[in-house]
């Protein structure tokens, strides 16, 4: 990419599913390459599993932390449905890559709505860049299903030209013990998928 | 260095920066992390007070001290500390005094949008408004030494997006700390009777034409000049909502909100030919321009409501919406906020919403259980006014209401303001019953300590305020307390509460199932056993997370059992998401559900 131009990710879920954690390290080894990055999300009430979205933006210089509708590089969906409810955000040529959980909202329990049947035939017809994953089953292989979120980071890599050497060294810095073994292996999991 | 950092660290780290060591405030969405920020660092003073009011008096007594000292609170909280607000402008500060507004458009996490801008002008005090973290930590800055400068009280405006968006800021050494604390008596000045007050008032207005001048020449409002045809006058998050999508139109970029810069404005308007005034909710710069009898566009192509984006902005001036791809209306089933699986509110809850009664109800995490399938609160208007409406409802409605009103309120909100409406009820005596859900914590804001929880914001132990022996002390001769995870003794304790006559005060204590150092008893996952299962939709009606209904017709033929004869589904539990509450064990009739084996 141009270094000038601002390119976005946008990150989509439902709260506790590590979205904030995520963007945060997106926008770490944005920072590592150079580049002016802004993030914005919104904490609360919303967390109380609502919907839960996080805008990154970066490049030479970067003003809003909120991306435009029509304007979205990439779609990150961590939960299927959610996917739906952002389409309009991208750009054309974007890309879309969802996370093939199911999580049903309250109205789905209670019999009063459906979960949607056909997410996938239904994001196809519209773009033509589609990926899909399982990322809960990488996550479980990686040692721990809360992984999700840093499995979804390596797919995502795939798509960003980021040196992976600033990967591993933002990844090395967010967490502790245990946990960095872990989620490099979830990392690389995504990457390889 | 440069680091990524949010707008309400930001200030925090922008304070300390500056050699600020005082800061009062009370939990609130957005404003919650400055004060938390804050907190951690080397040498200061951080409370959480039990509300804003008190935040900012005790702000007040530490300016009047000699010190630098920020309050903090939400946009909402201004309303409770405005008491003091309105004539501290007048006292004026001694040390240095900002006060945080952290407001809310689109109404992200609170009960109403009011634009905050218009304090400042009501109060006759100066406003600064950042647009993203660097401005934020330098505005803080700022804001201390225009107080100083002016005796004077000084806002700092924040929205949702700037304290909750990060972007990158360069840290600076913190200034060596000066205490500059003493006793100073100057009666004239600070015991506001009428015949001193009325010479103050005078100061203010004085006062006022000072700030008028030095917004001419604050090096935070600033012209960018692109474009003699079309120019945008802004302040803010929006400016960079509106440079995201012109940047080769002009600016007039506001740092302070209030006073405006009159001469600079028209000097903008001198060299522009088109104007546009973009900012959020209230038409604040904009009246204020065109008194000036300036020709500007503003709201009516502008929203009122709600935050803008780029997108917004983009749309309003150009008259279009500009879509990359032409999206069908998708039927996508909502996704509202819900209480937590295990969540001790929802027993309650369940209880409440089947008893005919009108539940008024407060600020906190348990006002989500308004929403079907619990219908368990009825009103919810501001902080501690569950209490005072269900005595007023109560006394309304004489022997009618007898057994027929509740008023449910949280912990960190019973102290906030509703020990004062309790006071009431004793003194006047209602028959309405106070439920007190007593979750140990600030829950809906990220577990924030206060005066019942035994701790400090900074972590120090101390005294633990007992709701029973205040609410027996204020009068209020029934106290019960109950485990809400027991719906039993829920359902025998209200009904026998809500025939006594005179008030009643229950307390439903269990700590927030999120709360980890009030540890729960590990329990297990329960499941429902699917030969048992009639289902009747009882533990359905509970909404909890993990508990989800699967109708027959949908499921493979020969994957299911009929237990019951008029048998439409089967109701299970995501055994990953359970923690083993037994609520809706307790309610199940066919005892289907159990732990996991």
């Amino acid at each position: 990419m141009q270094r000038n131009e601002v390119k976005s990710v946008l990150m989509a879920g439902v709260g506790g599913q590590g979205i904030l954690r995520a963007s945060d390290i997106l926008c770490e080894v944005m920072m590592e390459e150079g580049y002016d990055v802004k993030k914005s999300e919104v904490h609360g009430m919303a967390q109380r599993g609502g919907c839960v979205t996080s805008h990154v933006l970066f490049g030479g210089k970067v003003y809003s932390p909120l991306a435009k509708k029509g304007d979205v590089n990439i779609l990150l969906s961590f939960e299927k449905m959610e996917t739906l409810r952002y389409l309009d955000y991208l750009d054309a040529e974007g890309l879309v890559i969802i996370n093939m959980e199911e999580m049903y909202p309250p109205s789905v329990n209670l019999g009063d709505a459906t979960y949607p049947d056909d997410v996938m035939g239904m994001v196809s017809s519209l773009f033509t860049k589609v990926v899909s994953v399982d990322a809960g089953k990488m996550a479980s292989r990686a040692g721990n299903i809360k992984a999700v979120n840093t499995v979804l980071l390596g797919i995502l890599s795939n798509y960003l030209d980021l040196n992976p050497l600033s990967w591993e060294k933002v990844l090395r810095k967010s967490f502790r013990g245990k946990a960095i073994d872990l989620n490099l292996k979830a990392f690389h999991l995504g990457v390889t998928c | 260095m440069k680091v990524l950092m949010s707008g309400n660290d930001a200030i925090a780290r922008g304070a300390y920066e500056c050699g600020v060591r005082f800061a009062s405030g009370y939990p609130g969405t957005p404003s919650t992390e400055i004060m938390e920020s804050f907190a951690r660092y080397d040498g200061v003073y951080a409370e959480w007070s039990p509300n804003e009011k008190v935040a900012l008096e005790v702000g007040i007594g530490a300016a009047l001290a000699g010190a630098r000292s920020m309050v903090v609170m939400k946009h909402v909280g201004v309303n409770v500390a405005a008491d003091p607000l309105f004539t501290v402008s007048y006292t004026g500060t001694n040390g240095a005094l900002v006060i945080i507004s952290a407001d809310d458009p689109s109404l992200h996490s609170s009960q109403n949008e009011q634009d905050n801008r218009n304090y400042a002008k009501f109060v006759k005090i100066p406003m600064l408004e950042p647009a993203d973290s660097e401005e934020a930590k330098a505005f803080i800055k700022l804001a201390f030494e225009i107080s100083e400068k002016f005796d004077t009280p000084v806002f700092l405006r924040s929205t949702t997006r700037v304290s909750h968006s990060k972007s990158l800021i360069t840290l600076q050494e913190p200034v060596p700390y000066e205490d500059m604390t003493s006793i100073r008596f100057d009666a004239q000045k600070y015991v506001m009777v009428p015949a001193n007050a009325r010479m103050r008032r005078r100061s203010v207005e004085e006062r006022l034409r000072k700030l008028e001048a030095y917004a001419e020449k604050f090096g935070e409002n600033r012209m960018e000049i692109n474009s003699e045809d079309v120019g945008i006058i802004t302040a803010g998050m929006p400016y960079n909502y509106a440079k995201a999508v012109f940047p080769d139109y002009s600016y007039l970029k506001l740092g302070m909100v209030y006073p405006l810069p009159v001469e600079m404005i028209k000097r903008f308007a001198e060299k522009i030919k088109k104007i546009y005034v973009v900012e959020e909710l209230d038409p604040f710069i904009e009246e204020q321009v065109r008194v000036l009898g300036i020709k500007v566009i503003g709201k009516e192509i502008f929203p009122y409501t709600n935050e803008f984006d780029p997108g917004v902005i983009e749309a309003a001036i150009l008259g279009k919406k500009e879509q990359a791809v032409n999206i069908p209306p998708l039927n996508i089933p909502a996704r509202p906020p819900n209480l937590c699986p295990g969540c001790p509110h929802r027993g309650l809850f369940y209880v409440l919403g089947k008893l005919k009664a009108f539940v008024t109800g407060d600020i906190g995490c348990y006002t989500l259980s308004f929403m079907k399938p619990l219908e368990g609160l009825h009103s919810c208007i501001c902080m501690g006014a569950s209490i005072g409406m269900a005595h007023g409802m109560s006394k309304a409605l004489g022997d009618k209401g007898m057994d027929k009103v509740v008023g449910v309120i949280g912990d960190s909100t019973f102290i906030h303001s509703g020990i004062t409406p309790l006071l009431n009820m004793a003194y006047n005596r209602s028959n309405a019953v106070i439920v007190i859900c007593d979750n140990r914590t600030t829950a809906m804001t990220g577990m924030q300590e206060h005066p019942a929880t035994g701790f400090t914001l900074q972590g120090e132990p101390t005294k633990r305020l007992d709701f029973e022996k205040l609410a027996r002390a204020l009068g209020i001769d029934n106290v019960r307390v109950v485990d809400p995870y027991d719906i039993k003794a829920v359902q025998t304790v209200m009904r026998e509460e809500l025939k006594r006559q005179g008030p009643s005060l229950v307390v439903s204590r269990r700590s927030c199932i999120l709360f980890k150092r009030e540890a729960q008893d590990a329990r297990k996952p329960l499941r429902i056993d699917p030969d048992k299962c009639i289902g009747c939709r009882t533990c359905i009606n509970l909404g909890c997370p993990p508990i989800a209904w699967k109708k027959f017709e949908n499921m493979q033929p020969g994957t299911y059992k009929k237990n019951a004869k008029k048998q439409e589904g089967i109701a299970f539990i995501e055994t990953s998401l359970c923690n083993g509450c037994s609520v809706c064990s307790q309610l199940c009739k066919v005892g289907a559900i159990g732990e996991e084996q």
